[in-house]
């Protein structure tokens, strides 16, 4: 493996060849913040919330940490005044969907984000995908997927499928960041059982 | 038929469909774009097929069902050739009218010719009509001349000669050097040089290599590229041909919505006739290229426009953006090199062969060559397709061709690139059609032209775009999603009355994260017409805030609570 | 629905996972919608996991997963025809059928979509009523132009 120098908040970082920006840095013990990536998954890029500032050939520009493959004499800054507006703000978007999360509202007092800034709209959910792509890239039983797009985006269980393989496996419940991931759950097997319990009426 | 296996052989066929061709007889030329179907052409061209065979004129009459001329507000319209007399608002009631006076009689029907409503000037034929004498309509002057579901026709225009000349007279190279010339700049909105493409896809290694036509336009009012499409596809698939040579591409997709049965249909049959006249398929001409065309349906989508988000739809997954760190070029639709184009740069592409570098690149700005066709939409007097040099300004676009604002109301802006695009207020209107002019300005020079008037209040139109795109992003990333939907919350309350102060900054701050922190252009260019409306009309924004007032009168509840 | 039909359009493109989206489609042709059990059996035969099928099946606007109502009313919101008076038309669409837009009755009589933009701008607000076009409606001609459902 070719060796590669970068710098990382002013440090000298040796890192291989293929590896991100998040890699590098987490090796170095340099901490950038993350909420849907997970060492397992390719990276999603979704939270936004890794984005780092670039430096390269001259030209500064923002990316995600978690995606960016190193490359020799990359100058990379994970904190500023730039990085932590946007970080703030993120956060601020996901705590009116997930106010009692806790890595959020970790995150939240280092940013000094406001929980009440925008509209609350209590899904619980922040769309980071980690159960979705776990179940897909590792479990290998693509029990819970995301439906729809847009602002009506969410996750979902496959009942079929959900009641067969979750029970013994959960995996992903420890990757949630916040209830939502348990809430569908149990949602989907009450809605289940309940359905399975119910006799069809006989017609009259 | 047999496949043609040479240029030459192509030539021949084209001067034996010319010779059968009689120019004097006469033929009824009926648009049947979507726009006069609309208006219910179907029962038109039956009118005139029933009044034929009344008078038994079938073989001294041709009927003809054109591809859409462009002047969509007068339709349907009705062309009547050798003469090339133009009807327009024409009704099944006035086929016999027109068969008697005009076909056979070679009389002018006055109530049906064009009035110009501010001269009372008639205008007998088309380049008359104040609509159509502004215009330079390279890419779609063909349209009426031509049934987009017959090849022949096509030919009998001179189509396929460019793919003949590059066939006999140029290597590829010598065709990437040709568009780059040409200075030809992709139609996205975005103007990224064509020719850097081509050539990175030409010397790109692969044994398959892709060319995609992107007609995927899911913009609401905007039609210029899959009208395009549906009028002339053999055009597109030329252009797309050249590009393969050019490139060493062998297979290709045209990718276009659900939503446009006419598109999909003439593209469809073009295809196939193409496949059937030895143009498409192996061994194109006797050159030794091989090229399948297929077309690919977007199943509803506007985010499927981005490229990484197209190419998966192709490969038929969610259109969701991807963060890529290879070109397409490189490692495209399924990890192979691809060149994907807007439709209008493909359809520039045979323009260029036949005409020459030097003369393309003679068209336009500095920077910005050729003509850029438009969907000019909204309160305007003149609504249709409309194809101008690059440097008109916007000024004559919508008030010279589009003959001013409807009801002789006062004009308001122009929204110049679509949900993404920028409101532009009267005095930005002397900006010229421009890729970089128009950029600066805030917009982008998409296909779309959206004139709105003062009785269309911003707000409206503000939380209009928003709901759109709060359905149509993809919905992967924070910023895009959650941006968009707490923009809407505030614009909703706005135009409720509930507006509070701060409220017009608030969207600036989410604004100015979501532009640089958005995965994919959609998220970061998504508050391009709110940024423009608080730009531009702030005043207006503030009095809904301030004074729960709407001074158009068209937010519902600040209307009732203002009387 | 016609069984076999579909059948025919899923065994054509068998094993063809990137064939998704335009079997979705060409059985949505057919049959107006995405039953469950077609979902599933698209899923099994072109080797693309349930969960993705759904989520195609959602994302898109085409596809709709819910049967439709026997009477199909599409109301053009693009741009054009908004600043040409689609908003009233809609209102007014929404009183005469009692039906909200995107949704359907309970007795399934009548569904009611809000488009996007069905490109014939100059004939705005544009109304499609079981596939005919309707152009220019006015709230009052869309009265005339529902009477009979």
């Amino acid at each position: 493996m070719s060796e590669i120098i970068l710098t990382i908040d002013n440090k000298q970082v040796k890192a291989e060849a293929g590896m991100t920006v998040l890699e590098a840095a987490r090796k170095a013990g340099i901490y950038i913040p993350t909420l849907c990536y997970f060492e397992k998954l390719k990276p999603y890029t979704a939270c936004r919330i890794c984005m780092v500032e670039i430096e390269a050939r001259g030209r500064v520009s923002l990316d995600t940490a978690c995606s960016r493959p190193v490359a020799p004499n990359l100058v990379v800054r994970t904190r500023s005044e730039r990085i932590d507006k946007i970080r703030k703000m993120l956060l601020e978007l996901m705590l009116a969907h997930a106010p009692e999360s806790v890595p959020l509202q970790e995150l939240a007092r280092e940013y000094g984000a406001d929980a009440d800034r925008f509209e609350k709209e209590p899904s619980f959910c922040i769309l980071c995908g980690l159960c979705v792509r776990y179940c897909d890239e590792v479990a290998k039983k693509n029990a819970v997927t995301f439906v729809d797009r847009g602002t009506r985006r969410e996750i979902m269980f496959i009942p079929e499928i959900a009641l067969k393989e979750c029970w013994d496996c959960k995996e992903c419940f420890a990757l949630c960041p916040t209830i939502a991931l348990q809430e569908a759950y149990l949602l989907t097997k009450a809605l289940a059982s309940a359905s399975f319990s119910l006799e069809p009426e006989p017609e009259q | 038929m047999p496949r043609i296996s040479s240029p030459a052989e192509l030539e021949e066929r084209r001067q034996n469909i010319l010779s059968k061709r009689d120019n004097s007889k006469p033929c009824i030329a009926v648009c049947g774009g979507t726009g006069c179907h609309a208006l219910g052409n179907r029962s038109i061209i039956d009118a005139f097929k029933a009044e034929i065979k009344k008078r038994t004129l079938q073989a001294k009459v041709n009927i003809r069902e054109t591809g859409c001329p462009g002047f969509c507000e007068a339709g349907p319209i009705v062309v009547i050739y050798p003469e090339e007399i133009c009807y327009v608002q024409v009704t099944p009631e006035d086929a016999s009218d027109i068969i008697s006076e005009t076909v056979v009689g070679k009389k002018v029907i006055d109530r049906l010719v064009y009035t110009d409503p501010k001269t009372g000037e008639k205008a007998i034929h088309e380049s008359e009509i104040p609509f159509y004498k502004g215009q330079m309509r390279l890419t779609i002057g063909d349209n009426g001349k031509l049934d987009p579901k017959s090849i022949e026709d096509y030919l009998a225009v001179g189509g396929y000669s460019a793919l003949v000349k590059v066939l006999q007279t140029m290597t590829p190279e010598q065709v990437v050097a040709e568009i780059k010339k040409s200075n030809l700049r992709g139609r996205s909105g975005a103007g990224f040089p064509a020719s850097i493409k081509w050539d990175a896809v030409r010397v790109a290694v692969g044994d398959t290599k892709y060319v995609i036509c992107n007609c995927h336009e899911g913009d609401p009012g905007a039609f210029a590229d899959r009208r395009m499409m549906e009028a002339n596809p053999h055009n597109i698939l030329e252009g797309m041909i050249i590009g393969a040579y050019a490139m060493g591409a062998n297979e290709g997709y045209i990718f276009v919505g659900d939503e446009f049965p006419l598109t999909v249909e003439n593209t469809a049959i073009a295809i196939k006739q193409a496949e059937e006249y030895g143009l498409l398929g192996k061994n194109i001409l006797g050159s030794g290229l091989d090229l399948n065309i297929k077309i690919n349906i977007d199943a509803g989508g506007y985010v499927c426009g981005e490229m990484s988000a197209l190419m998966a739809a192709i490969e038929g997954r969610v259109g969701e953006p991807t963060v890529r760190y290879d070109h397409a070029t490189e490692r495209g639709l399924w990890n192979k090199p691809t060149c994907v184009n807007n439709l209008q740069t493909w359809a520039s592409v045979p323009l260029i062969v036949n005409k020459g570098a030097d003369w393309y690149a003679g068209i336009g700005t500095a920077s910005s060559k050729g003509t850029r066709v438009f969907s000019l939409v909204g309160t305007v007097n003149n609504s249709g397709l409309v194809e101008v040099p690059m440097g008109m300004t916007l000024r004559q676009v919508i008030f010279d061709i589009g003959g001013g604002i409807r009801e002789d109301n006062n004009f308001k802006a122009v929204l110049v690139g679509g949900p993404l695009g920028a409101f532009l207020p009267e005095s930005l209107l002397d900006l010229p059609v421009d890729f970089d002019e128009i950029s600066k300005a805030g917009g982008s020079l998409g296909p779309s032209l959206v004139v709105i008037d003062e009785k269309t209040c911003m707000v409206d139109m503000v939380k209009y775009f928003l709901t759109f795109l709060s359905n149509e992003s993809c919905g992967k990333c924070t910023p895009c999603r959650d941006g968009i939907r707490q923009m809407l919350k505030i614009v909703n309350r706005i135009n409720d009355g509930g507006g509070k102060e701060g409220d017009i900054e608030l969207l600036e701050a989410i604004s100015e994260v979501q532009r640089v922190a958005a995965l994919c252009p959609l998220g970061q260019t998504a508050s391009n017409p709110a940024r423009s409306a608080i730009k531009h009309f702030r005043d207006e924004l503030e009095v809904h805030i301030k004074e729960k007032r709407c001074p158009s009168g068209v937010c519902k509840i600040l209307a009732t609570a203002s009387h | 629905m016609d069984n076999a039909k579909i059948d025919r359009i899923i065994d054509r493109h068998a094993g063809d996972a990137s064939s998704l989206i335009q079997v979705l489609l060409e059985i949505q042709h057919e049959n107006d919608w995405l039953p469950k059990e077609v979902l599933e059996k698209v899923s099994k035969k072109l080797n693309v996991p349930l969960s993705r099928v759904q989520h195609v099946a959602t994302f898109y606007k085409s596809f709709r997963v819910v049967p439709e109502g026997l009477h199909e009313i599409h109301v053009c919101n693009g741009t054009g025809c908004h600043v040409r008076g689609a908003p009233r038309l809609l209102d007014k669409v929404q009183d005469i059928t009692g039906v909200k837009a995107g949704e359907t009755n309970s007795d399934l009589k009548v569904s009611l979509e809000v488009v996007n933009c069905l490109g014939c701008c100059s004939s705005g607000p544009v109304m499609v009523v079981d596939g005919k076009y309707h152009s220019k409606v006015s709230p009052v001609k869309a009265e005339d132009v529902l009477k009979n459902l």
